[in-house]
């Protein structure tokens, strides 16, 4: 890995023009810079009216806002696209047989490839699970796999996001908001669709019902509630797809089933797509504090009577003390070297890696075990001594709680600032649906910005934005 | 559908209507305040009655005067029934129903609530209240429009309608409890012009001098006005029709059960006992006590809707 290059995907590691931008540079460049900051504006403005918001934990006054959005397309060629989707679909489908095997014969650690205590010992491991086999065999039905890049084919996965990965409304609306404002863009250049994500996505759970389901099977979307800061994208999916959103309250187990309060009475649902913690899913099995679930959905899913998505327990697979193993997990379920890297991780639970991590922190990223959304990680090429200091502290008195990285030189896309196009740090989250008979990568996903320049931070909860992810078609 | 689904269109729909009802009110206490050099306070606490907030208004403000009066009723967030507070509680409950709104409805109502944030975010001074009065009744009306012309005719329109209509027929009720007296016979039957204003007002509050003049010409005293704002099937915001559309929608919602469930059947006794006789027999009952029966029996009813479709656990 170089870290001091970075790579620029429209204009690569010089000022060539890279060829999948040709196109849109042309356009480019015959636009007038001033319609084009009205454009942003509007922008923003369609997605304040649609309504899509998250909502900041902790923050009461800012209950909604919206994430930015910037109008210059993220590009990428059919043939970049199509190694990566092979990547992605190699690694979803050693999740899958790896899921299947801890929660059964745990040949894995039998062959000694993973140590029985990063199971044994993980609190994401749900040993509710041992011995379930999920309706058609799937645990993953949606993952978000989040790539970085460095280069021209260069792409690691930074996380698998196994459990209810987020952001899929913000792929469909950000297209959505292009399609509105430069329908031009989208004549001039053969940009494949995102639009059948719903559809896909509905279709994909039904293929996933249990034995117990009569007829179509009736799908709903769990969510937390209008609180919660992925609102508006459970009701969104619920929506697009034509299917109840319901709340814990709404449901109750009625004769073996987990029904759903109607108008008329009590209707069986056949596959739940959760948009809450395993956690919270249960209170008879799991937290009993949880207002948010369902009382006994755990015995009627042990007793195949409904499908939940994804299933309990998959948060071992996209744990980032199992992260370490990938490669090796690649390998051991499907035989083949691993198409897309892994980023090199330190586990500080083992005392010589610690120490490096120890001496090396201005270099490196620590992140928390079971840390999401861009908290508790440290960066060091841009903390300050103090928070250094702090972190070093936090790593010696539980060290088993985080990993560290290097910092990678993540690739950049520009964004359409004040001056023009100026180059910006991004990732990628390809959204993935697994069903018995396939795995379908959308032509697209999430790109996410670190709008301030020289970040490598791309959280919405850290002031991250968002662009429309194109693939083009050959 | 969804109980909880049902509650939210019936609340989001009974809000909208309450907001726009309240900016009426508003526009007619000005109006009267406007004409009328003696009117003063006794108008604003009638509009405050006629809004359902008067006695919280004295809960929690010192003195009663025109300006304390609107910005309570207009933008006061302690008020429940507020413009501001109906608006936002009416857009809170559409994001919870979102799955049953057309994209078009959901855009016109968070287009209500962002333009009634940002008109209301400070008192309204009186040169801009005609304007910013207006604005509202028009983002109202742009929901009630969409919904008409975008949302399909199913379970989920008829709980629309249950909301609209249940809030509807409470305002007009509320609006004749506060004004009975002046439509009492015993009052003069060519009318002083003290009286003339007090009609007007009752017409404007509820958008009906034009359908009236229209009906009856000019020369119509209290019995007309009560006979149109209470029996008059043609008249959108009269008893009669609000009753006669909530019994309608809750036959929809009724369609394919063997017999017709209690809620549509209470609406059917409101209807048969009370708003199919002529206004001599409403006289003769006490106008009053007759009124004050009707508002009991429409909180009966919605209580009736909640329980009939499982609205909550």
């Amino acid at each position: 890995m170089d870290n001091t290059r970075i790579f620029d995907e429209m204009w690569g590691d010089d000022t060539r023009l890279r060829a999948p931008y040709q196109g849109f540079h042309t356009w480019f460049d015959s636009e007038d810079p001033r319609r084009l900051r009205a454009k942003q504006r509007e922008a923003e403005e369609l997605f304040r009216l649609t309504g899509i918001t998250f909502n900041v934990y902790g923050r009461a006054e800012a209950e909604e806002r919206l994430i930015p959005f910037d109008i210059i397309p993220r590009i990428i060629s059919d043939r970049e696209w199509s190694r990566v989707t092979k990547g992605i679909e190699q690694r979803v489908r050693a999740i899958n047989a790896f899921l299947h095997d801890i929660y059964h014969r745990q040949e894995i650690i039998k062959a000694g490839r993973i140590p029985r205590e990063m199971i044994s010992q993980n609190a994401a491991f749900e040993p509710r699970m041992i011995g379930v086999s999920p309706p058609g065999g799937v645990y993953t039905h949606i993952v978000g796999t989040d790539l970085v890049r460095t280069g021209p084919d260069e792409f690691f996965v930074l996380e698998d996001n196994a459990r209810t990965p987020s952001g899929v409304s913000y792929m469909l609306e950000n297209r959505e908001t292009m399609l509105q404002m430069f329908p031009e863009l989208f004549s001039q250049n053969r940009v494949k669709g995102v639009q059948s994500y719903p559809t896909d996505l509905r279709r994909s759970l039904s293929a996933c019902a249990p034995d117990a389901t009569g007829g179509t099977p009736v799908v709903a979307v769990l969510t937390p509630g209008i609180y919660n800061s992925a609102y508006f994208e459970h009701a969104f999916l619920a929506d697009q797809m034509g299917v109840e959103l319901v709340e814990g309250h709404d449901l109750r187990v009625v004769d073996g089933r987990v029904a759903m309060r109607t108008t008329r009475g009590y209707t069986p649902i056949d596959v739940l797509y959760r948009r809450v913690d395993d956690d919270f899913l249960d209170p008879l099995n799991f937290n009993p504090e949880s207002q948010l679930g369902v009382p006994g959905i755990m015995d009627v899913y042990h007793a195949g009577g409904i499908t939940i998505a994804n299933a309990p327990g998959t948060g071992i697979a996209d744990d980032k003390a199992i992260y370490s193993y990938m490669p090796e997990i690649v390998e051991f379920y499907t035989g083949e070297r691993p198409l897309l890297q892994n980023v090199p991780t330190w586990r500080c639970s083992d005392p010589d890696q610690l120490a490096h991590v120890l001496d090396n922190l201005g270099e490196l990223v620590v992140k928390e075990v079971h840390g999401s959304g861009g908290y508790g990680m440290l960066i060091g090429p841009t903390a300050t001594k103090k928070d250094i200091a702090a972190f070093r502290r936090k790593l010696r008195a539980r060290p088993s709680n985080y990993i560290a990285q290097p910092t990678l030189s993540l690739s950049t896309v520009p964004i359409f600032a004040r001056k023009g196009l100026t180059p910006r740090h991004v990732d990628l989250r390809p959204f993935v649906l697994v069903s018995p008979d396939r795995i379908k990568v959308t032509a697209g996903g999430l790109t996410r910005v670190a709008l301030k320049k020289g970040s490598l931070v791309v959280n919405s909860s850290q002031g991250g934005g968002t662009k429309d992810t194109w693939v083009l078609e050959d | 559908m969804l109980g909880k689904t049902a509650n939210g269109l019936f609340w989001m729909y009974r809000l909208l209507e309450r907001a726009e009802n309240t900016a009426r009110l508003i526009e007619t206490g000005q109006r009267i305040a406007l004409t009328r050099l003696d009117s003063g306070q006794d108008e604003w606490r009638s509009v405050l009655q006629s809004a359902g907030s008067l006695d919280q208004f004295d809960a929690s403000r010192d003195e009663l005067t025109k300006e304390a009066a609107i910005d309570w009723i207009l933008r006061d967030r302690s008020n429940p029934s507020s413009v501001l507070s109906s608006i936002e509680t009416a857009r809170q409950n559409a994001r919870l129903v979102r799955t049953a709104l057309t994209h078009e409805v959901w855009e016109a109502t968070n287009a209500a609530y962002m333009s009634a944030r940002e008109l209301l975010a400070r008192k309204v001074v009186e040169r801009d209240l005609p304007g910013v009065l207006g604005a509202i009744r028009q983002r109202a009306a742009l929901v009630r429009g969409m919904t008409h012309g975008t949302m399909l005719r199913n379970d989920i329109y008829d709980f629309a309608r249950l909301g609209t209509f249940i809030e509807r027929a409470d305002n007009t009720a509320r609006i004749l409890d506060v004004k009975y007296y002046v439509l009492l016979p015993s009052a003069s039957a060519v009318g002083t012009s003290l009286d003339n204003v007090q009609w007007e007002t009752i017409l404007r509050s509820v958008s009906a001098r034009g359908g009236f003049r229209m009906e009856y010409g000019a020369g119509a005293g209290p019995r007309e006005i009560a006979q149109f704002l209470i029996l008059d099937k043609r008249m959108p915001r009269s008893l009669a029709f609000c009753v006669g559309k909530l019994h309608d929608n809750l036959g929809y919602l009724d369609n394919g059960l063997r017999r017709p469930g209690p809620a549509q059947l209470k609406a059917l006794h409101i209807e048969r006992a009370y708003l199919s006789h002529d206004i001599d027999a409403v006289f003769d009952f006490g106008l009053h006590e007759y009124i004050q029966k009707v508002l009991g029996l429409l909180t009966e009813l919605s209580g009736q809707i909640e329980t009939d479709f499982r609205f909550y656990e």
